[in-house]
């Protein structure tokens, strides 16, 4: 494993200047997932804040290849690029090892890129998709998704008078993800560095397609302070709200176990998108999503053979 | 290897097939590096063939078996930025569904070949051949051909490649035929040689491409108020620089095989006074009526309008401009608008011409509906009484005709 020292002298795929939010998730997942890539690599990227606030013409902040095609097919265009890689290759017209890696945020993934997505890993290409989940259309004025957990405000599932925030679970993608039975699923956050570099390690070693999904918050979405955005992807992982986990061709194993599991609360406060759960006097709603997050995270250890009480040790 | 020596063709033949087989075989003999396609009728038969020919090494071509026609197509985009040759293959709803990334291959300049089953669009449903599908997207900024038969179909794939690589257009082709009636049609067709194809085709070496690592660029950049609408005015400049290149490949192909294209094929013009203008299979029928016509005297023409972008209006002004009445059939509809895309663009074509021709629109062959010789002959009697009114007065009867559109072969009650 290189040091963070080591992978920070790599080049960087994402140069400044780009014009993301001060205390954007995504760019360290941008810069985390490529910089563990040895191998000259191309990248596609799905509409959304990424592919906005990297590429205005006439300027680019990739010093990598880079395709953008539209807002759901990510995963097509790259099973298309690797296409084209296999077959210029079989002909000897490319003679060198290159590695492939989508991203897409959890709009273009979770929802309207689900089926280019699932099309893709279920034909084989080698390839990476990386998800950067902030867990609403952010880019768009921060409308729901199907990534945006229980009890969340968002623009189109507005907390008010009658109805508490989003009322549905966010959708598992890991899951489904992993039920196609494809050689290697993550998830990581952008705060968690050494998982996330080995995760990305993995997923270069195997033979097929990859997949992980990283938790990047979004201040603007979140209403958190742009100093806290790594903070807040650690405090989900401490309250076990976006656990880190892999499945290493069909095996389950979770990666982090916090010492000590930090109630939901400590991960909610701080967010204005959840400032209502904390006015509800009857403090249902917070306790609704405290049992949610529970309820997962037991499935989840469950599904790992690893022991309820939290106790078995973490594998990273 | 044997299978593949089966299928190798070392001297010209003529072989009957189907369209979708004169296509596929097409493609076998283009080889082209990346094929991307989802199956839908009358399509399948395309790309089912072109599976096979993978199955068995006859071609080398990377078969990407995608889960729909928009991942079809954006795979294609992809492929075709890293420096591929690729194509994609599809029909009606599949191209319906491709629309989105119709224009994005465009916009991006890729010179991507797509042959098209002409299909009708739901609903209510329907598989059988009408042009609503590509007309729907004609301001897509493909270059569009149609084929007449089987063997324009292959003849126009050929060519499809080097019109869309050409250094001065790098603008992606649609080829289409109509969805069963040539497609399933069979028909007897001249097959080049694998060496004539693979040397009219030549080897595709992009300039820049994704798979150049060395040389990193970003495809698809964020264009805004600052600089997409030059993209998109050079894309049109392409668009229209592509009539020459279109008619140059067109000739340099009827120098291999005898058979010259153009934008436009006229039929009996040299003094024609009542002209149908059409477009695909359609062509072949005007053609067997007005050999009969002919020979009763009837001064029947017809043109064949091959190119439908870049509009060959030029053609059109010269071709038509000394015609007395014009028909123009569409196998689209445009819902009262003002009459077919061809019958509206080809009247736009004409207007300011001092002595333009009285000109009618009419709607055919909706849902792979039969258009039969008798319509056709019925449309040059329409358009002899037509001429005939139009001695009287002109004017108004140009303006009246102007905005007629009359459907062919409907029920009318």
């Amino acid at each position: 494993m290189p040091t963070l020292k080591e992978l920070a002298r790599r080049p960087n795929p994402l140069t400044g200047g780009h014009s993301a939010c001060a205390g954007c998730g995504f760019p360290q997942a941008v810069r985390l997932v490529l910089m563990s890539i040895e191998e000259p690599v191309v990248v596609a990227g799905a509409t959304g804040c990424m592919e906005v606030t990297t590429t205005t013409y006439p300027n680019t902040a990739w010093t990598v290849p880079f395709i953008h095609n539209a807002f759901e097919n990510a995963a097509a265009t790259i099973s298309g690029v690797e296409a084209a890689y296999r077959a210029l290759r079989r002909q000897g017209k490319i003679d060198r090892e290159i590695r492939f890696v989508a991203f897409g945020g959890d709009g273009g993934t979770y929802d309207i890129g689900l089926q280019s997505l699932s099309g893709a890993v279920e034909r084989g290409h080698r390839f990476l998709y990386v998800c950067y989940d902030n867990q609403a259309y952010m880019n768009t004025g921060i409308q729901r998704s199907s990534a945006t957990p229980y009890g969340a405000s968002t623009t189109t599932s507005p907390a008010g008078e009658a109805v508490p925030g989003k009322l549905q679970r966010r959708k598992d993608l890991t899951a489904i993800l992993a039920a196609h039975g494809i050689p290697y699923v993550a998830q990581s956050t952008i705060a968690h560095w050494q998982d996330l570099t080995r995760k990305v390690r993995r997923a270069m070693e195997v033979d097929g397609p990859a997949f992980i999904n990283v938790l990047a918050p979004c201040r603007l979405g979140w209403g958190t302070d742009p100093a806290m955005t790594v903070r807040m992807a650690e405090l989900a992982a401490e309250t076990c709200a976006w656990p880190l986990f892999e499945v290493d061709h069909g095996q389950w194993h979770v990666t982090y176990v916090p010492k000590q599991k930090l109630p939901v609360e400590e991960y909610l406060r701080p967010q204005e998108r959840f400032r209502h759960v904390f006015q509800d006097k009857s403090g249902q709603l917070l306790a609704a999503i405290q049992r949610d997050v529970d309820e997962q995270w037991e499935a989840l250890l469950a599904k790992a053979g690893q022991a309820v009480d939290g106790k078995a040790a973490s594998r990273a | 290897m044997a299978t593949t020596e089966a299928y190798r063709i070392t001297e010209r033949r003529r072989v009957t097939m189907t369209g979708a087989e004169a296509t596929a075989e097409a493609m076998r003999q283009i080889h082209p590096d990346v094929v991307a396609a989802y199956p839908i009728t009358p399509q399948t038969d395309i790309v089912m063939r072109f599976a096979r020919f993978v199955a068995d090494g006859v071609v080398q071509t990377e078969f990407v078996p995608v889960e729909s026609e928009h991942s079809a197509l954006s795979a294609v985009v992809g492929a075709s930025a890293a420096g591929a040759r690729a194509m994609t293959a599809t029909s009606g709803p599949g191209f319906a569904l491709m629309h989105e990334i119709l224009y994005v291959a465009a916009g991006y300049r890729l010179p991507i070949v797509m042959p098209v089953a002409n299909r009708a669009l739901s609903g209510p449903i329907n598989i059988h051949g009408d042009h609503s599908d590509t007309m729907g997207s004609r301001d897509a900024g493909w270059i569009h051909l149609y084929a007449e038969n089987a063997q324009e179909a292959y003849d126009d794939l050929i060519q499809a490649v080097r019109i869309a690589e050409h250094p001065e257009v790098r603008v992606p082709v649609l080829v289409g035929q109509d969805g069963f009636i040539i497609t399933h049609g069979m028909e007897i067709v001249e097959v080049l040689t694998d060496d004539e194809v693979r040397a009219f085709v030549g080897e595709y070496r992009p300039e820049r491409y994704l798979l150049d690592v060395d040389h990193p660029m970003t495809v698809g950049a964020l264009a805004l108020q600052n600089s997409y609408f030059e993209v998109k005015r050079q894309l049109a400049e392409a668009v229209r620089r592509s009539a020459r290149i279109i008619a140059d490949v067109g000739e340099e192909f009827g120098r291999l095989t005898g058979r010259y294209y153009g934008l436009t094929e006229p039929y009996r013009m040299e003094d024609a006074e009542l002209v149908i203008v059409a477009i695909g299979s359609t062509a072949g029928t005007a053609k067997d009526v007005i050999d009969e016509l002919r020979g009763r005297g009837v001064k029947a023409g017809l043109v064949k309008v091959r190119v439908f972008r870049p509009f060959p209006a030029r053609n059109l002004r010269d071709l038509l401009g000394r015609a007395r009445a014009v028909a123009v059939l569409d196998r689209a509809d445009s819902y009262a608008g003002l009459g077919g895309p061809l019958f509206a663009e080809t009247k736009a074509a004409l207007y300011g011409l001092p002595q333009a021709p009285v000109m009618t629109g009419y709607v055919y062959g909706l849902g792979g509906r039969d258009i039969t010789p008798e319509m056709i002959a019925a449309v040059y009697d329409d358009l002899g009484q037509l001429a005939e009114r139009a001695r009287a007065d002109h004017a108004a009867v140009a303006a009246e005709a102007a905005l007629s559109v009359r459907y062919l072969g409907v029920r009318e009650r």
